[in-house]
């Protein structure tokens, strides 16, 4: 692959800003038709038929990918060819689910959500070609380093400050305005790391060199740990006061990541881990919410008398039903799951109807994704890209791996989405921006070197 | 910065890798026992998308499937008279499962049994919808209607055989339920089922196989064949030597009565004191013969038989084990902790009236396929030789002579050969409640046969004319009669 890219790039270093990008065009072709099909399939299984609106649902994604391609061909020439036909599968896979749940009669109250979806996508997408345009240089990210921590630590003080709904499962983690839920941290996945990526920058060499030896291990100093210190507590203090493990390990995890890469030290991931393991463990002790999510973790199918299994427990049959290959698209019965089933639980409707072969595709594709994500870490060629990189592309992974292991029985459950599947608002506009900054750093990081033509194998 | 970076690309593929292993774990090792968890309803789901099969009486369903087309379930069961032959069917429901020929038959009624692998494979490939099995019952629809028709008003059972074969005609059990409305989910179903298990005349329980009396005078019937057997007694018409009152060995002077009052039972033949229901004659008899003599003569006809299924399981009837002189003569005149279930006397008369073969009672005839093709057949078998033919005969003989100038006179049937024994059995602690009436008896006619037994808990009749004569003989009548008449 390396090779050929860079006899396209070496035979034309000038030439139209084409680089890879109909290898994307073509991926996105699949990725497009692959969830057209998929409708399809759900339509003649549920109905019998093909369902009325897929001229107009492949037109529309068809449409959106297409502009997003655009945007990226006109915008990031350069860009990672494989990341946005991933994003676009994903996307349009989970708009097939939301769908198949939203006809599910059995699921009550069941408000149809594919459309909304549908609409955020468009908007995600529009977002996406927005930070494609007029995000010219990330690197200006990092005037906004304080800016992005303040706007986070708002962000994720802000639901503990809203009245909480019974519908929220007791997780304070969405603002209620005017019949709209927003899910504010979802969008500190972003602006987290653009502040630990100008934050680290800074103090990286304080933090690296200067520590004390002590058991084989460099310790950082105290006044160093002050940073450390405050973050450990913020992400303490979201679970105290919004009950919410999954923001909280996921800010925390970004956090040590990006300070590994930053000092290069595992003494700090070890004390960090240390320090949050510490920290939970004290919290799931006294807070009854968290606790009640370990509870049913450790005993997934254990009944409420009169009740039947909680939700876990339906998410593992919805799993197990599935087996190796699934009861094909519209046919399981995942809306058992019930509250959730298309946004937090929609694995279950993955497992079910495509068994663990479709499950296994799906993480293939996230695993993708995060590594395209690392790569482009690699490549970058300035610290705080590189850093701001890594940040996106584990908050990415952490995120799948907290929801899916959750929802799996795997770890503790914690209310998070699929990114790009599930149905939510906030999730699908942060994960498109997500992409987007990331092809701009995969842009930056590929582009020749003006007036120097590359030689072939050292371009990514 | 790149070394930390690579570590992180390894670290974030560990990630998915986990997830990976977990989902196989989840959807391979662990999908069969989370398929089988009984909170996971797909299966109730599953069983309800289809239609089951019949279960069949006299060549008529008696069950069918409501196409419904609920949130949960395609189709709910629903059936026809369904009080009387819920002691038959007895129930399948979406949320409180199932019992007795709806549960054991459910392989053939589902379908999912393996003998109908190959028909099942054939439907998907052709793609017509799946159907279960019917399964074809023994139960004659006049009998049951008889015995049913007998029992309202009252709280009671009764049970028919075919004694040549052991085919069961009829399963009465009195007060019932309509198994059809329990059958769904919804929250009348519910509260249906709320009051069904609540109520204390206790309708869900099958008296006829699954309750258990103290069986009273009909017990003498195996007293009587122990005593011919052991040759304690050779000539049913000579006298005994037995005192009236008797006074139970090894007993302070306590003393056996009879319930007739001094009518003769004071050194009556065997014949005689069948007749007049002597307690005092078997009795003694009983404590002769001695405990374990009894038990294994118990044993021939059926008692402490726990593994007995038809193919729905029968609780077992007791004679006890372990017991001194007193008890056993107790015992042998169906007291003390003797106890029968209906089936188990109705296989009594059975075995008297086949000439002392015992046949394994049955309810089910034929298990078919969805397309009416013959998947097994049930062929009458042997489960005891309960005694020989000669004292079969001396037995008939006797139980002749019951009906004909005894007890029983009220099930004579002109025409009709027709042998019975009544009981009436001490209920509650010193007898303070309305004891229960048994009527045992069979009947032959033109090479048909039939044995019957009846018991009546109790009924709103006044003590005094409360006896297996007046309350259960009419109802076994009504049902040999419903049988050999046709």
């Amino acid at each position: 692959m390396t090779t050929v890219e860079s006899r396209v790039v070496a035979c034309a270093p000038q030439g139209p800003a084409s680089v890879r990008r109909n290898t994307e065009l073509s991926l996105l072709v699949f990725a497009a038709l692959v969830p057209v099909l998929a409708y399809a399939e759900t339509g003649l299984a549920m109905d019998g038929r093909l369902p009325a609106g897929m001229l107009g649902y492949g037109l529309g994604l068809g449409s959106f990918v297409l502009l997003a391609h655009l945007g990226v061909r006109r915008f990031a020439p350069h860009a990672d060819p494989l990341m946005l036909p991933i994003a676009a599968l994903l996307n349009g896979l989970g708009l097939v689910f939301i769908w198949r749940l939203d006809k599910a009669r059995e699921l009550h109250p069941n408000f149809p959500a594919a459309q909304n979806q549908l609409l955020w996508s468009g908007l995600g997408i529009s977002l996406f070609i927005v930070v494609m345009a007029r995000l010219k240089d990330y690197r200006r990210l990092q005037r906004y380093t304080y800016l992005s921590g303040f706007a986070a630590l708002v962000l994720l003080a802000l639901p503990a400050f809203f009245p909480v709904r019974a519908g929220d499962f007791g997780a304070r983690i969405w603002i209620h305005l005017h019949g709209f839920s927003i899910q504010p941290g979802e969008f500190v996945k972003i602006l987290l790391p653009v502040f630990f990526s100008g934050f680290l920058m800074v103090k990286r060499d304080a933090l690296a060199l200067a520590s004390r030896r002590f058991l084989g291990l460099y310790l950082p100093r105290g006044r160093d740990l002050g940073p450390i210190v405050v973050v450990w507590a913020l992400s303490l203090l979201i679970l105290v006061f919004e009950t919410d493990l999954g923001t909280s390990v996921l800010f925390f995890g970004i956090f040590v990541v990006m300070l590994y890469v930053a000092t290069e030290r595992t003494s700090w991931v070890l004390s960090g881990v240390l320090m949050a393991g510490l920290g939970f463990w004290a919290v799931a002790r006294t807070e009854g919410h968290v606790r009640g999510r370990i509870e049913e973790w450790l005993h997934p199918l254990a009944a409420a008398p009169g009740a039947g299994v909680g939700q876990i427990g339906q998410a593992l049959f919805s799993l197990g039903a599935g087996g190796a290959l699934g009861t094909g698209l519209g046919q399981g019965h995942s809306w058992l799951i019930g509250f959730a089933a298309k946004s937090d639980f929609i694995l279950g409707t993955i497992g079910e109807e495509t068994g663990v072969t479709g499950v296994i595709a799906v993480l293939v594709l996230y695993g993708l994704l995060a590594e395209r994500g690392l790569r482009t870490a690699l490549a970058a060629r300035d610290p705080f890209g590189k850093m701001l990189a890594v940040g996106l592309s584990a908050a990415f992974a952490l995120q799948v791996f907290i929801v899916v292991g959750g929802v799996t029985g795997a770890i503790p459950l914690t209310g998070m989405t699929l990114p790009f599947v599930a149905q939510g608002g906030s999730s699908v506009i942060t994960n498109w921006a997500l992409v987007a900054v990331l092809l701009k750093i995969s842009d930056l990081a590929r582009r020749p070197a003006p007036g120097e033509p590359l030689q072939p194998g050292t371009q990514p | 910065m790149n070394k930390p970076i690579r570590r992180v690309s390894v670290f974030c593929m560990l990630l998915v890798l986990a997830l990976m292993i977990r989902a196989n774990w989840v959807q391979g090792l662990d999908a069969s026992a989370l398929n089988a968890n009984v909170h996971n309803k797909r299966t109730v789901i599953e069983a309800y998308s289809y239609p089951r099969g019949d279960i069949i009486v006299g060549g008529q369903s008696v069950t069918k499937d409501l196409l419904v087309n609920g949130n949960y379930y395609k189709y709910r069961r629903a059936y026809l008279n369904g009080p009387m032959y819920a002691p038959v069917t007895g129930y399948s429901s979406q949320a409180f499962g199932s019992n007795l020929l709806e549960n054991v038959e459910d392989p053939i009624l589902s379908g999912n049994d393996p003998r109908l692998f190959f028909r099942n494979a054939l439907d998907t490939l052709t793609g017509k919808q799946k159907q279960g099995g019917d399964v074809v019952t023994t139960i004659n629809p006049k009998v049951q209607q008889a015995g049913w028709d007998g029992l309202q008003g009252k709280k009671g059972a009764a049970v028919a055989i075919d004694p040549s074969t052991g085919a069961i005609l009829g399963l009465v059990s009195f007060p019932s339920y309509d198994p059809t409305s329990i059958a769904g989910v919804t929250p009348d179903f519910a509260t249906n089922w709320q009051k069904l298990t609540t109520d204390p005349s206790q309708p869900m329980l099958n008296r006829a196989l699954r309750a258990t009396y103290p069986p009273g005078s009909t017990f003498k019937l195996i007293t009587a064949a122990a005593a011919l057997e052991t040759g304690k007694v050779t000539d049913i018409d000579a006298p005994t030597d037995s005192p009236d009152p008797y006074i139970l060995p090894g007993t302070n002077n306590q003393k056996l009565v009879n319930e007739a009052g001094d009518t003769g039972c004071k050194d009556a033949t065997m014949n005689a004191a069948l007749a007049m229901s002597c307690n005092t004659v078997f009795g003694k008899l009983g404590a002769e013969i001695g405990q374990q003599r009894m038990l294994d003569e118990a044993k021939k006809f059926g008692f402490n038989n726990s593994s007995l299924d038809i193919p729905v399981g029968v609780t077992a009837s007791n004679f006890d084990t372990n017991m001194g002189p007193a008890q056993t003569a107790q015992s042998s005149i169906g007291q003390f902790d003797t106890r029968a279930t209906p089936l188990q006397m109705a296989m009594v008369a059975a075995a008297i009236c086949n000439n002392g073969t015992l046949m394994k009672p049955y309810l089910v005839s034929e298990e078919r396929s969805a397309s009416n093709s013959v998947i097994s057949q049930t062929s009458p078998t042997e489960l005891s030789q309960a005694t020989t033919p000669d004292v079969a005969a001396k037995l008939q003989t006797m139980m002749v002579n019951v009906v004909q100038n005894g007890t029983g006179s009220t099930a004579k049937i002109p025409g009709v050969q027709v042998g019975g024994k009544t009981g009436t059995a001490q209920h509650g602690v010193n007898n303070d409640q309305n004891p229960y009436a048994w009527f045992v008896s069979w009947a032959k006619s033109g090479g048909k046969q039939i044995a019957v037994a009846v018991v009546v808990e109790d009924s709103d009749t006044s003590r005094g004319d409360i006896s297996g004569m007046h309350l259960a003989a009419p109802i076994a009548k009504n049902m040999m009669e419903a049988y050999i008449g046709n």
